[in-house]
């Protein structure tokens, strides 16, 4: 396997990984406003990410890193033609992660309410445009030569685009509530159960919507009917969602987040590799996507990089580890109580 | 206005409102773990107070500090696609490598402080902020890398119509980044120093948990002026570089028009840019422009007559700026030594005391100004030499630039007023109990 082909790759696993962290906790941040009942619930909502959402959103940064890096002529199409968008994620971050500091500090209910509101919304727009970002993506965004947009914000808001951002708002609500069935206790967790359960239909018809979707919008499937063996791919979204609802029956609500941390790795998984070897593809004429070839950095730079990961990656996916096991207790009433908490 | 003008005030407003943040992340980070490795060793709880105490207030710093760092990665690519196209392979390795060796590391190890104070041993909480310094300021180095990149571009070859990575080693071992990176710790722990010694005046004023804050005052004094020291020698050094490597920086950072030996310091002049000259230039030292450039009292200064109009900075803004920075390093080093050759008598001078809260906004004017000459006196290039900022800019509707600088003049705005004010609340508040 070549250096660009390598790296296409640990890119497509670093949208994944992110994905499946950041995912949870803006999960969390939109089911707030309907689990918890009051101020104490909230705090306990706030604490069960606290400790974990900051470490995660940074494999966001390290995803748009590694674009520049590797293939900065992408990075410098992508992020100047999703302008719009990714100064409204870009908003929407800011506020959400000032909201974790600054709503413990309001004193008055008026205050904390404006923060609450503000954490939803910076929690529902980044899973929003996420999704429509990346359905985007994978249908082809109208760059015509020299890498130029074509469109504008509303182009990317076309239906398959907004399919896009319901599946991944749906799927993050899923993956939120699982997480909190895991971490909180008595009413909490019934309630985070029942939402759960009540998800998964919605969950469901849209994923399968959006997978027929695909096939009639975009050239996604290609790749896979190239080479077949390539639908094992689709066997980790289509298998993690039926297991979901395998081990929500069953109470194992541990075993129910990891597959659901599978179906959103693996709908990220499917789309990159129907992409490839466009990191970019053209809607306008194929000539003009952004591939591995025409995108990628020098290979010094790709082998350099490669070292970097190697080292430092798996040193990251320890400590992280690390802090996940360490915050690994259910959070209730007592956690909130001291003067450090949310 | 058109795409290119708004994109440079969005990204001036984006970079300077990120370093009123920076700077204390970066020292007190450091202070806050001092105080508590302090704790872990002599177990006296006063100090256990002071990392909290602190520890709060660098919090709500903090939290600024990283948002509004993420929003400069995004620039890159939404307002300056050229730029990021044309040195993408060397400038992108450097913000990946920051992320991964060490705004992972920041970023976990605060949610473990922050979180961690009765789950985990006295011994690893106080690792945590140690990691969270440590890190800081690792990020600090890989970002000024890159940024001395754009100063003094190192250890690559043009091929394929782009700038491609050549040698690493060039790259990451660029003296103009070292020295670079020198001054802006130094000035962000003198910061630091300063900002703990304000707070602590305004306590010690009122009479507030003296012994508490007289501690606090002697770190920040000791810091402070330490770094002060070193800031001022590091910034003569950096100095010389700048005016070896960016000789019109140097001549817009002096207004210095006629290239000439043992070229004199004037200590008074104003600029006059639009006649190519300065229209008031009096008590001209001899030769000591020459010599503080160069070390050397013969050395010839190039004037920026000698430089074609579109190859020079803009005067007045990198005159200016330069003086202000100057201005102020001056003055912190006295007031900082004062604090601390007098911290135990502190009552004593209520004056002293007075001047130093309302001190606390110097060192982020001169730090803002320090940026300010470095930025904009590489104009008009992006890469110095090698890129001209008007050529970086993104293809994109000024339109939507326009909307956007106008989000972050009103959201900036809006995060800055709250957290002056919560600042100045938890400040106020004292130690917890």
């Amino acid at each position: 396997m070549d250096l660009g082909t390598i790296w296409f790759l640990l890119w497509g696993v670093l949208w994944a990984v992110y994905f499946v962290l950041d995912g949870f906790d803006l999960g969390v941040g939109m089911l707030s406003p309907v689990i918890a009942k009051n101020d104490t619930e909230k705090r306990i909502l706030m604490n069960a990410v606290g400790p974990f959402w900051d470490g995660n959103e940074v494999w966001l940064i390290t995803a748009g890193g590694v674009t520049f890096a590797a293939f900065p002529g992408t990075y410098a199409v992508l992020f100047s033609s999703l302008y719009s968008a990714l100064m409204l994620l870009l908003f929407s971050l800011i506020f959400r992660g000032i909201s974790f500091e600054f709503r413990s500090k309001m004193e008055t209910a008026g205050g904390r309410k404006l923060w609450d509101t503000i954490h939803f919304l910076g929690s529902f727009l980044p899973a929003l445009l996420l999704g429509v970002a990346f359905a985007n993506i994978f249908k082809g965004i109208p760059i015509a030569e020299g890498g130029i947009y074509k469109g504008t914000l509303f182009t990317l808001l076309n239906p398959y685009g907004l399919a896009g951002g319901v599946l991944f708002v749906l799927a993050f609500l899923m993956h939120g509530a699982l997480y909190l069935s895991c971490k909180t206790e008595g009413a909490l967790r019934d309630r985070a159960v029942k939402v759960a359960e009540k998800l998964w239909p919605a969950l469901l018809i849209v994923a399968v919507l959006f997978l027929v979707f695909t096939a009639v919008a975009t050239k996604l499937f290609q790749n896979y009917l190239d080479n077949p063996i390539l639908f094992v791919i689709v066997l980790l979204p289509v298998g993690g969602l039926v297991m979901q609802r395998v081990f929500i029956g069953s109470r194992r609500m541990a075993a129910a987040w990891t597959a659901s941390a599978v179906t959103i790795a693996g709908v990220a998984l499917f789309g990159v590799i129907g992409i490839f070897p466009a990191l970019l593809p053209s809607s306008i004429d194929p000539a003009f996507s952004m591939t591995i070839a025409n995108s990628s950095s020098s290979p010094l730079t790709l082998k350099i990089m490669l070292a970097v990961a190697l080292t430092f990656v798996p040193i990251v996916i320890l400590y992280q580890a690390w802090v996940y096991k360490t915050f690994s207790h259910k959070v209730t009433e007592k956690d909130v109580a001291y003067d450090e908490a949310y | 206005m058109d795409t290119l003008m708004l994109s440079r005030l969005q990204f001036a407003a984006a970079t300077f409102f990120h370093f009123i943040f920076v700077p204390l992340t970066l020292g007190l980070s450091i202070i806050v773990a001092l105080m508590e490795t302090r704790y872990v060793r002599t177990g006296d709880e006063v100090y256990k107070k002071m990392a909290k105490y602190w520890g709060k207030l660098f919090l709500i710093n903090f939290a600024l500090g990283i948002v509004t760092g993420i929003t400069l990665e995004f620039q890159f690519g939404t307002n300056w696609s050229r730029y990021s196209a044309y040195v993408g392979d060397i400038f992108g390795p450097l913000l990946a490598i920051e992320a991964s060796v060490a705004f992972f590391l920041e970023s976990t190890m605060i949610g473990v402080w922050v979180f961690g104070w009765e789950k985990l041993s006295k011994r690893m909480h106080a690792t945590a902020i140690c990691l969270v310094a440590f890190a800081a300021n690792l990020s600090a180095l890989w970002i000024i890398i890159a940024n001395g990149f754009m100063q003094n571009p190192l250890g690559f070859v043009m091929r394929n119509g782009r700038a491609e990575l050549d040698n690493f080693v060039a790259l990451i071992t660029n003296p103009f980044a070292w020295n670079q990176y020198v001054h802006v710790l130094s000035s962000a722990f003198m910061l630091s120093g300063f900002f703990v010694m304000g707070v602590s005046a305004w306590h010690l004023l009122r009479k507030n948990e003296v012994d508490f804050f007289t501690r606090s005052f002697k770190t920040g004094a000791g810091f402070a002026f330490v770094f002060s020291v070193v800031l001022a020698v590091g910034g003569h050094f950096h100095g010389n570089e700048v005016a070896r490597i960016q000789p019109a920086k140097l001549a817009a950072m002096e207004s210095h028009w006629h290239t000439q030996k043992n070229a004199p310091m004037y200590l008074l002049a104003l600029p006059d840019e639009a006649n190519q000259k300065n229209s008031v230039e009096a008590i001209g030292i001899p030769s000591l422009l020459s010599f503080l450039a160069f070390n050397n009292p013969n050395a010839e200064v190039k004037g920026l007559l000698d430089f074609k109009p579109e190859d020079r900075p803009p005067v007045a803004i990198t005159f200016w700026a330069f003086r202000i920075m100057v201005g102020i390093g001056t003055l912190l080093p006295l007031l900082a030594f004062f604090g601390w050759w007098k911290a135990n008598r502190l009552a004593q001078y209520p004056g002293y005391l007075r001047l130093m809260l309302y001190a606390i906004p110097l060192p982020y004017l001169g730090i803002q100004a320090g940026w300010a000459v470095a930025e904009v006196g590489r104009q008009p290039w992006i890469v110095h030499g090698l890129m001209r900022t008007k050529d970086a800019v993104s293809p994109v509707d000024p339109s939507q630039v326009a909307l956007s600088l106008a989000a972050f003049v009103v959201v900036y705005a809006f995060l800055g007023v709250i957290d002056i004010y919560l600042l100045a609340k938890y400040a106020k508040k004292g130690p917890v109990h």
